[in-house]
């Protein structure tokens, strides 16, 4: 019933010729750039935080498709409400870099999405992003705005309440959201056969009657179809949808010292390291001759070089005062704060 | 001015707001059509359409969700959660979320959002409604929690909390939504929050107090003033942040205080009254500050309430007992 929405195989070759969506060879050669660029953020990324240069890092590689096939199908006006893992769609919605390594590292700046930029900071609170994001949704509903909010969560996120209320008050509003369930098949250790019986969490649309489509989410064209049919029918008035997308993260669930070894086996690491979004997008790019080895060279190189520039920027951020935090907790502070913080002047002027 | 109750003057500092300002949404479970449980907000719907007022389906979690991301577009959000003893299901979106979010966006964002809930003893009402649980609140920062003892109070801080852009816990006593009217001024006005009222002067006790305990208070202060004791009431209408400047000016003045709570001893705010006090005006004092509240047990099954929660004769016996310490 739910079945597996593909458009690339594994070798590159379109297997599903009238879902292709309309995209020019300019817009494809920007997907792929978007993903290597983003491979290579997050190999940087993985060793600026082993050097203790950055600081919390959820590890990206093996979900490119999944997060900027689905990104690429937005607009500016759209909402995200990202999860933990879901720095680069930040980054492609217009956060700079410099700001997602603040994030990191755990500094307010980085919280502090630009004017313009629809977005919150990546929620750390697994399904606190899916309600939220129906009230976004509502609200653009009510102020008439062909816009959408989109948010994400990974397989262990489904078997939250938040996540199904989220989506069945979604439902009830005919409100315009795409929920997106990245499914890497792991939440940490646990296997996606261990948070439900559910053949697919697609099928828990059915719950809330909202329409639900599993996606290959190692291949980049079939994330982006199905995320610009779901944004069409919801600026169209339409409802929501919830996209589960097929992925797998191939490094640990965090850098906070998870291995693992402990839980998956090389055989399936191998099976899912076949399916990687870079290799088959190059495929299929290579087979339009729309792709060599020097342009993915020139993006890898631009890449190193904006990462570096950005963690040169991030160390030239002062340190964050109390007095700093005590200022943005309220628009008007109460007493308390304001005693506490005439405390914090003083220590702060020693 | 216009006598009213106090569930009056809440649908009728809901109605200033509506009128006064098009972003403010009301909503919760059966406030639309229905007029809410305790008809807060009667009539509402009908004059400001459903696109306004409007009722959710039955999850707390999500009602808290919706609000926060109906001010990210730029609404002012009025939820209602039908009991506070519910407010388990929504503590995330209220203490994990919406009070973080001009904190953990670097001021970028906010959540002016006005959380209304009614609580509160003495009107047997079935398990987990009557809970006193602000002192939850009152512990995290980014909140505000007000908790009015009159409907004058009730209208002009209601309307301070939906106009002030962070967020607002707005705790509405059921035994005091129809017990008693007042003169109640019409039109808009507003009591600044975080400010104290003192409901009766005295000379000799300070009393803290604040919801259904302050009406306990002053009855409790008529009788002590037969016998010569003369106590002055303190209304503190916002739990956090507690107004210590009025508490300790009047302590300064009486020497004396105890302060008094429906909740549970080692729930509510008063231990916090007591540090404040202890902390600032110590060289004052002519004896302990005592607390008047419940027992630490659950919340009373219905047909015990009468034994268990604290009255005006609790509260003469703890004053007498701090006078003549």
């Amino acid at each position: 019933m739910f079945k597996t929405f593909q458009i690339l195989n594994e070798e590159g070759r379109v297997v599903n010729e009238e879902a292709l969506p309309e995209l020019s060879n300019e817009q494809l050669k920007e997907l792929m750039k978007r993903m290597v660029y983003t491979r290579v953020l997050d190999q940087r990324s993985i060793s600026l935080n082993r050097q203790g240069r950055l600081g919390f890092y959820a590890p990206t590689a093996g979900q490119e498709a999944s997060q900027l096939g689905s990104h690429y199908a937005l607009e500016k006006d759209d909402w995200i409400l990202p999860g933990y893992r879901d720095v680069p769609q930040l980054i492609w919605h217009g956060l700079p870099l410099y700001k997602a390594f603040l994030f990191s590292r755990g500094h307010y700046v980085g919280n502090q999405m630009p004017e313009g930029v629809n977005a919150l900071a990546p929620q750390i609170i697994i399904g606190a992003q899916i309600v939220q994001a129906t009230g976004v949704g509502l609200g653009l509903k009510k102020r008439g705005k062909k816009a959408v909010a989109i948010t994400y969560t990974g397989d262990g996120g489904s078997s939250q309440g938040d996540f199904y209320e989220g989506m069945n008050f979604a439902g009830a509003y005919k409100a315009p959201v795409i929920f997106v369930v990245q499914n890497n098949r792991f939440a940490i250790s646990t296997p996606v056969e261990k948070q439900t019986a559910a053949k697919t969490i697609a099928q828990k649309s059915i719950a809330v009657g909202i329409p639900g489509i599993q996606v290959d989410g190692m291949d980049v064209l079939a994330v982006y179809s199905a995320v610009k049919e779901a944004r069409e029918r919801a600026i169209n008035g339409e409802g929501p949808t919830l996209i589960e997308t097929l992925t797998y993260r191939y490094g640990p669930h965090t850098m906070a010292g998870d291995d693992p070894t402990r839980y998956r086996t090389s055989v399936l690491d191998n099976e899912w390291e076949k399916k990687d979004p870079l290799v088959r997008f190059r495929k299929y790019l290579e087979s339009k001759q729309l792709w060599s080895i020097d342009e993915e060279e020139n993006i890898i190189e631009q890449a190193k070089e904006d990462i570096k520039a950005a963690i040169k920027k991030t160390d030239e951020i002062p340190k964050q005062k109390v007095t700093e935090l005590i200022d943005i907790m309220f628009e008007q502070p109460p007493n308390h704060l304001k005693e506490q913080r005439e405390e914090y002047v003083r220590k702060e002027s020693k | 001015m216009t006598q009213m109750t106090m569930i009056q003057a809440i649908t009728d500092a809901l109605r200033t707001e509506l009128k006064n300002d098009p972003n403010v949404l009301v909503f919760g479970e059966d406030v639309g059509v229905n007029g809410g449980v305790f008809r807060a907000t009667e009539g509402l719907q009908k004059e400001f359409g459903e696109d306004r007022v409007f009722d959710t389906p039955l999850a707390e979690s999500a009602i808290g969700g919706l609000a926060i991301g109906l001010a990210l577009e730029g609404f002012r959000p009025v939820p209602e959660i039908q009991f506070f003893g519910f407010v388990y299901e929504v503590m995330d979106s209220i203490n994990g979320q919406m009070a973080r979010m001009r904190y953990r966006s670097g001021g970028r964002f906010s959540a002016p959002i006005t959380v209304r809930s009614p609580f509160g003893g003495g009107v047997k009402t079935p398990e987990l409604h009557a809970d006193n649980l602000e002192g939850l609140m009152a512990q995290q920062p980014g909140l505000k929690v007000v908790i009015p003892s009159t409907p004058s109070d009730a209208k002009g801080l209601l309307i301070a909390a939906i106009r002030d852009n962070d967020p607002v816990i707005f705790l509405e006593h059921m035994k005091l939504y129809r017990s008693f009217r007042e003169d109640v001024p019409e039109g808009e006005y507003t009591i600044p929050i975080g400010k104290a009222d003192i409901k009766r002067q005295g000379e000799n006790l300070t009393i803290i107090t604040y919801g259904a305990m302050v009406h306990s208070s002053l009855k409790a202060a008529e009788e002590l003033e037969k016998e010569g004791i003369s106590v002055e009431v303190i209304d503190l209408r916002t739990v956090s942040p507690i107004d210590t400047e009025t508490i300790v000016e009047s302590v300064k003045k009486t020497n004396r205080a105890i302060v008094v709570q429906e909740a549970q001893k080692q729930a509510g705010v008063a231990a916090n009254v007591v540090a404040e006090i202890t902390e600032r005006a110590i060289l004052h004092l002519e004896a302990p500050i005592v607390r008047v509240t419940a027992p630490d047990t659950i919340f009373p099954f219905s047909q015990a309430e009468d034994v268990w929660l604290p009255n005006y004769t609790d509260i003469i016996e703890k004053a007498k007992y701090v006078i003549n310490f």
